[in-house]
């Protein structure tokens, strides 16, 4: 799979990664040899091969609904860019 | 002091031949004199590690000491440790004092070993050269043209270099097993599951696993004794007593079914390291072991699976770097989607960017199928292949790296060329099964580590396998040049 510049673009919007334009002809190169490489899987026959997430092949532990966290809001917003009343601050989203 | 293994100094500062601030001292200067040809460590915590050797001593002269009690030891950069930098090799990190402990954290502290400083690593433990961290590159102590290997490149070199008895790691693809083989140390994948990974900064959730590197099997087995354990705060930790690691080191190896996967031998595998795995085996024979050739067809599936498995993990993981809670963020966003894309931009590495996008790929709209199932139906077989072997064998030798350390630079430019480094090592992880490097010779004077592979929850083996094999051999006791 070669990927060309929009398809490296619309990547980096999802992943919401913003790339130098002059990069992106080489970030299209080394993900097209990565995908090419991964292609390989295509060689083996996996119908009816059952899809293993977990390596144990485990299923999610479940705990009861209760509260067990303690609010520690204070010493975590200790370390954030821009908090105000305990909220985070960011850009204006809606004008 | 420092050539003393772990289990020598934890009998040593039982029996008051030197105190815990001595020992520690004694890091702290080693690491002050050698680390600047090394660049193993981002942080050292110089006082605080004096304050807990302190600490150490009053428990060692009341009598209430464990094995760790007064050890000095590196945490990887990936395990958070609260009020200290956490960077994970990252500029994304680099401003991030971690605000609580990872429980692999807690737990050593709370034994009593004592933390001198976080251990480069590759970026977000993408790599297998150490050559991604925005700290710099790791040298290798064997020589320092030539890379420790990765992503826990750090804690291997500070080991092997004498400047700390033992280390934390995290490995995902190999990130323990490949850097112990290419600085000539013991290093342990425990199963999937075993160690908590609360606090240890997710790379890829289905894959990572923290475990130890020492210069010894029975150094190894007292840390994970530590390390592992039930954790109700990491929801893929298992729920299974921990063994005394320890207890049978010594059984002899009688009996002992090793398994040899054709496929490990075959085409990429320099010749000087099989003629060293091929002698190591041999070693295990005189020790009482019985050898059978194994065939795991799907091993070739290994490594593509993997470089769609972990960038897919991974780019969900790191989604939650994104400059608004803690972390890089970057000057004067314009708006919210400029916030996010360049404080992730400036703050990522390319290696780092690369994984994300191919992750974000495979994950999306279309792709899904095409890749990601079919990653983890190939994911099945793999394990599968292991299961099937271990009908047969107890465990699975071969090498755990296709070549030694190769040189700073070799490989940075070619992605692909990169991740063949853990050709042997991937498959491990696929499957959650727990797997050993340890040193098993030389090739020019560099390092080739055995790799162990056991069934399900069965380190004691492992660990058991390499100890006899320690005690045959002396490998493990070969000091860098430079740092005796």
């Amino acid at each position: 799979m070669t990927l060309e510049t929009a398809d490296v673009e619309k990547i980096a919007h999802l992943a919401r990664l913003a790339i130098d334009p002059g990069d992106i002809p080489e970030y299209a190169r080394n993900l097209s040899a990565i995908l090419a490489f991964v292609e390989q899987l295509n060689t083996v026959d996996t119908t009816g091969v059952e899809p293993l997430a977990h390596p144990l092949d485990a299923t999610q532990r479940l705990r009861p609904d209760m509260v067990t966290e303690v609010d520690e809001r204070e010493i975590f917003q200790q370390i954030a860019p821009r908090t105000e009343d305990g909220l985070y601050l960011v850009p204006r989203v809606i004008e | 002091m420092h050539q003393k293994t772990l289990a020598e100094l934890s009998t040593g500062l039982k029996h008051g031949e030197f105190s815990s601030e001595e020992l520690t001292r004694d890091c702290l200067q080693r690491v002050a004199a050698r680390d600047a040809q090394l660049n193993s460590f981002i942080t050292v915590t110089g006082e605080a590690a004096l304050q807990a050797a302190r600490a150490a001593d009053t428990r060692l002269l009341a009598g209430d000491a464990g094995p760790l009690t007064g050890i000095p030891f590196a945490h990887k950069d990936i395990f958070c440790t609260r009020g200290v930098k956490t960077s994970c090799g990252s500029r994304m990190l680099d401003n991030f004092l971690a605000p609580y402990d990872a429980t692999v954290t807690y737990k050593l502290a709370a034994a009593g070993a004592v933390m001198i400083g976080k251990t480069n690593m590759d970026e977000f433990a993408m790599g297998s050269s150490n050559e991604t961290s925005f700290y710099g590159p790791v040298k290798n102590p064997w020589n320092p043209e030539k890379v420790p290997g990765g992503s826990s490149g750090g804690s291997a070199a500070a080991v092997a270099a004498r400047l700390v008895p033992a280390s934390t790691g995290t490995d995902t693809g190999g990130s323990i097993r490949q850097p112990a083989a290419l600085c000539g140390i013991t290093g342990l994948k425990p199963t999937y599951g075993r160690v908590s990974r609360y606090g240890m900064i997710a790379f890829a959730s289905s894959l990572d696993q923290g475990g130890p590197l020492a210069r010894t099997a029975e150094d190894a087995a007292l840390m994970l004794g530590v390390m592992a354990g039930f954790d109700p705060r990491d929801s893929t930790s298992v729920d299974r007593p921990v063994d005394d690691y320890t207890a049978r080191l010594n059984a002899p190896l009688d009996g002992l079914r090793i398994g040899l996967p054709e496929e490990y031998f075959g085409a990429g595998l320099d010749s000087g390291v099989g003629a060293a795995i091929e002698a190591a085996v041999g070693e295990f024979t005189s020790l009482g072991a019985r050898i059978t050739r194994v065939s795991m067809p799907n091993s070739h599936l290994a490594v593509p699976a993997y470089y769609v498995v972990a960038p897919a993990e991974c780019s969900s993981n790191l989604s939650r770097m994104d400059g608004v809670r803690f972390g890089y963020r970057a000057q004067d966003p314009g708006d919210l989607e400029d916030l996010y894309k360049r404080s992730r931009g400036e703050g990522f590495g390319e290696e780092v960017k690369r994984r994300i996008m191919i992750g974000t790929y495979a994950l999306s709209a279309g792709y899904y199928d095409a890749y990601y199932l079919k990653a983890q139906q190939a994911r099945r077989l793999i394990r599968e292949d292991f299961l099937r072997a271990f009908t047969e064998v107890d465990v699975i030798m071969g090498p755990t790296a296709p070549t030694v350390a190769f040189r700073l630079g070799e490989k940075a430019d070619d992605p692909v060329t990169m991740y063949l480094s853990d050709i042997y090592t991937i498959a491990v992880n696929l499957a959650g099964l727990p797997g050993l490097s340890i040193p098993a010779g030389f090739v020019d004077g560099l390092p080739v580590g055995l790799q162990i592979i056991g069934n399900y929850f069965d380190e004691a083996r492992l660990l058991n396998a390499a100890h006899r094999f320690q005690q045959a051999t002396d490998w493990h006791t070969r000091i860098p040049n430079g740092f005796a």
